[in-house]
């Protein structure tokens, strides 16, 4: 299919498994059954190069997960992830700019780190002048490079973690909540610099947010998961105009619109479930308002379609047949 | 009697520190009316916490409030100590917090600590007490309370937790709460649930409530009127339509810009350029003068004042329409 001609990341059947079983002595006493929690299971989508794949959800639905897993920082239990680049040009950035940066190294330091790993042969003058270049890119000066992180806000911070995802010259980008740490004001910021960066430098990015006006604004194309697995995919402005699964149109509905509050809307009822022991068949069925018997029983697969947007569920197939 | 709950005047937040006297929050004045929900937003830093602290008596020393006053129902509160204060803490303001996982006691079923709460604040006996905090979870909108009353926080949800914090905050029947980022730590669909109990509450009990947080979605949803915080100061209070739909503060109207659209497509958003300025560095005049992109002499030179009514805005190009 010519869609999957250009992709740098495809991910097929992804699954991945945490064994939170009790202790071996309490479940031969207490005769307690081993436990496993799908954190992600059975996910595939493919992230076309220069574009950015949003994943959005609830927390525990598993999007960091698939994050840890895309860079190898968990070994998948089932699925196959195949990169089309180079492993050594693909870079995180993380939530919390206060975490992620050594508080004890200064902030050249932090950002020439990535380059001294992975070209340990580049000259000492030659990486001075590249993490000078890459703080006038995101936005700092060169004098900053000197300072320690305690000495920047949490908005300047995130910019020297861009930095340093910058500094191997990456050609994909993985973001994990990036701006969800920081102000509304401080966050445009740093999504408009990230939108410049990939304009210019032509970056992939896999964009994790529980933040759907962010998604929205940065996405080209949105994975919504619940419960470990993708319930719609789509391009961003056809999933706002015109969401498919339920769970979707619930959250499009519940979270609070500035253009039209609804002072008195009707929040979608109950909680997520423990991803420990999902219902049977959807996932989504407990709480949804136009599940049926099926539903209950057996597990919708999504299914491509012509506009290459798909939906894992009985009711929205029926709906267009 | 008067139906303002709460009246703060020229509120004052102290911090005297080894480098000199911080001020955190700077000449405040705002008023509550019986059953209103009055938004505070702000950046983080902007005192909006602070002020709600300093209304609570929660103040961490060495903060103190160092000038004006604050009435609750026209009893002064601000100038009681920690002994008068308590019974005025819990049965007459309740407070809700962002981690529902911290404001309960680990240790002690949920139940427990409701009977403890509402028998510290009522007359009532024990086995009174535990009707009643089973009417009050019942309110909240948690199921199965026969069960669930004798259940361990731990054992709840997030959004279950927070209704529990949210009985609390109800046992003595409070003329005022203060709800300091009640839904920052929960999921979109549970924060509607949250909202939502709040706003029927406050309505039926005619609560007057004080809801401080950053995200302005839960503002517009919840908010009667909406006080903005810069620095310290209020910038601009208004009525949740004008305040989204024709903020008249600079700062306001960056704000409001800079968050994304869920309906338009924006290549760029708009943003405000460089960051608050810390407590030790506010800038002279206008605290958002260095930022704000109309700033005239006067705005470096002297500070707008928001003037005393129920809305207003402290900028001297909104009032007077110049700033040279």
């Amino acid at each position: 299919m010519n869609i999957h001609r250009n992709a740098i990341l495809e991910v097929e059947a992804l699954e991945r498994h945490f064994d939170v079983s009790a202790p071996w002595l309490n479940r031969l006493i207490e005769r307690k059954p081993r436990r496993t929690l799908r954190a992600v299971d059975g996910v595939d989508f493919d992230i076309q190069r220069g574009q950015t794949l949003a994943l959005v959800g609830e927390s525990g639905c598993g999007k960091s997960t698939i994050a840890k897993l895309v860079t190898g920082l968990h070994p998948p239990s089932g699925g196959s992830i195949r990169f089309h680049g180079d492993r050594d040009r693909m870079q995180m950035i993380f939530q919390d700019p206060f975490a992620s940066l050594n508080p004890r190294w200064r902030v050249g330091r932090i950002i020439a780190e990535p380059l001294r790993t992975l070209r340990p042969d580049t000259p000492a003058a030659q990486v001075m002048a590249r993490v000078d270049e890459l703080l006038r890119i995101v936005g700092l000066t060169p004098s900053d490079g000197l300072k320690f992180p305690h000495e920047f806000s949490g908005g300047q911070r995130q910019r020297i973690s861009i930095a340093r995802a910058l500094a191997g010259e990456p050609e994909f980008l993985v973001c994990d909540e990036p701006t969800s740490a920081l102000d509304v004001s401080v966050q445009a910021q740093v999504l408009n610099l990230m939108k410049r960066l990939q304009k210019q430098m032509g970056l992939t990015y896999l964009f994790i947010s529980h933040d759907l006006s962010v998604v929205r604004h940065m996405a080209d194309v949105i994975a919504v998961m619940y419960l470990g697995r993708i319930v719609e995919i789509q391009p961003a402005a056809d999933l706002f105009a015109n969401p498919l699964h339920p769970y979707t149109r619930l959250l499009l509905d519940t979270i609070p619109d500035l253009e039209a509050p609804k002072r008195d809307r009707t929040p979608m009822g109950g909680e997520v479930p423990s991803p420990v022991s999902p219902p049977t068949g959807c996932s989504f069925h407990p709480r949804c308002p136009l599940a049926i018997a099926r539903c209950a029983t057996e597990r919708p697969q999504r299914q491509p379609d012509v506009h290459n947007r798909r939906v894992a569920c009985f009711a929205a197939h029926s709906d267009r047949s | 009697m008067s139906d303002i709950v709460l009246d703060v005047k020229n509120l004052r937040v102290e911090f005297p520190t080894r480098k000199g006297v911080l001020t955190a929050v700077n000449d405040i004045s705002l008023q509550i009316r019986r059953g209103e929900i009055l938004g505070m937003v702000g950046e983080s830093g902007a005192g909006k916490s602070m002020t709600g602290m300093a209304i609570l008596g929660l103040l961490e020393p060495p903060g103190r409030i160092a000038a004006g006053s604050i009435h609750l129902s026209g009893d002064r509160i601000d100038d009681l100590d920690d002994r008068a204060m308590q019974p005025v803490r819990g049965q007459r303001i309740g407070a809700i917090f962002q981690d529902p996982l911290t404001s309960l006691n680990p240790l002690f079923r949920v139940g427990d600590q409701l009977v403890e709460t509402i028998c510290l604040h009522t007359n009532l006996t024990k086995t009174q007490a535990r009707e009643r905090a089973k009417d009050l979870m019942r309110e909240v909108g948690i199921p199965a309370v026969e069960e669930r009353i004798d259940s361990y926080p731990h054992q709840f949800s997030g959004g279950m937790r927070q209704r529990i914090v949210i009985a609390l905050a109800l046992c003595a029947e409070p003329e005022l709460i203060v709800a300091d980022e009640p839904t920052t730590a929960l999921d979109v669909s549970i924060q509607a649930q949250i909202t939502a109990l709040l706003k029927r509450l406050c309505r039926e009990r005619g609560t007057a409530v004080m809801l401080v947080t950053h995200d302005m979605g839960v503002i517009a949803e919840t908010a009667d009127r909406v006080a903005v915080m810069y620095a310290g100061r209020l910038v601009e209070v208004g009525t949740v339509d004008e305040i989204v739909r024709r903020p008249k503060h600079p700062y306001t109207t960056g704000l409001m810009g800079s968050i994304p659209s869920l309906r338009k497509d924006v290549e760029e958003l708009q943003m405000i350029p460089g960051s608050m300025p810390r407590l030790n560095d506010i800038p002279d005049g206008c605290a958002f003068n260095p930022r704000c992109t109309q700033a005239g002499a006067r705005c470096r030179r002297d500070v707008p004042s928001i003037g005393a009514g129920p809305t207003g805005v402290a900028c001297w190009l909104a009032q007077e329409g110049a700033c040279a």
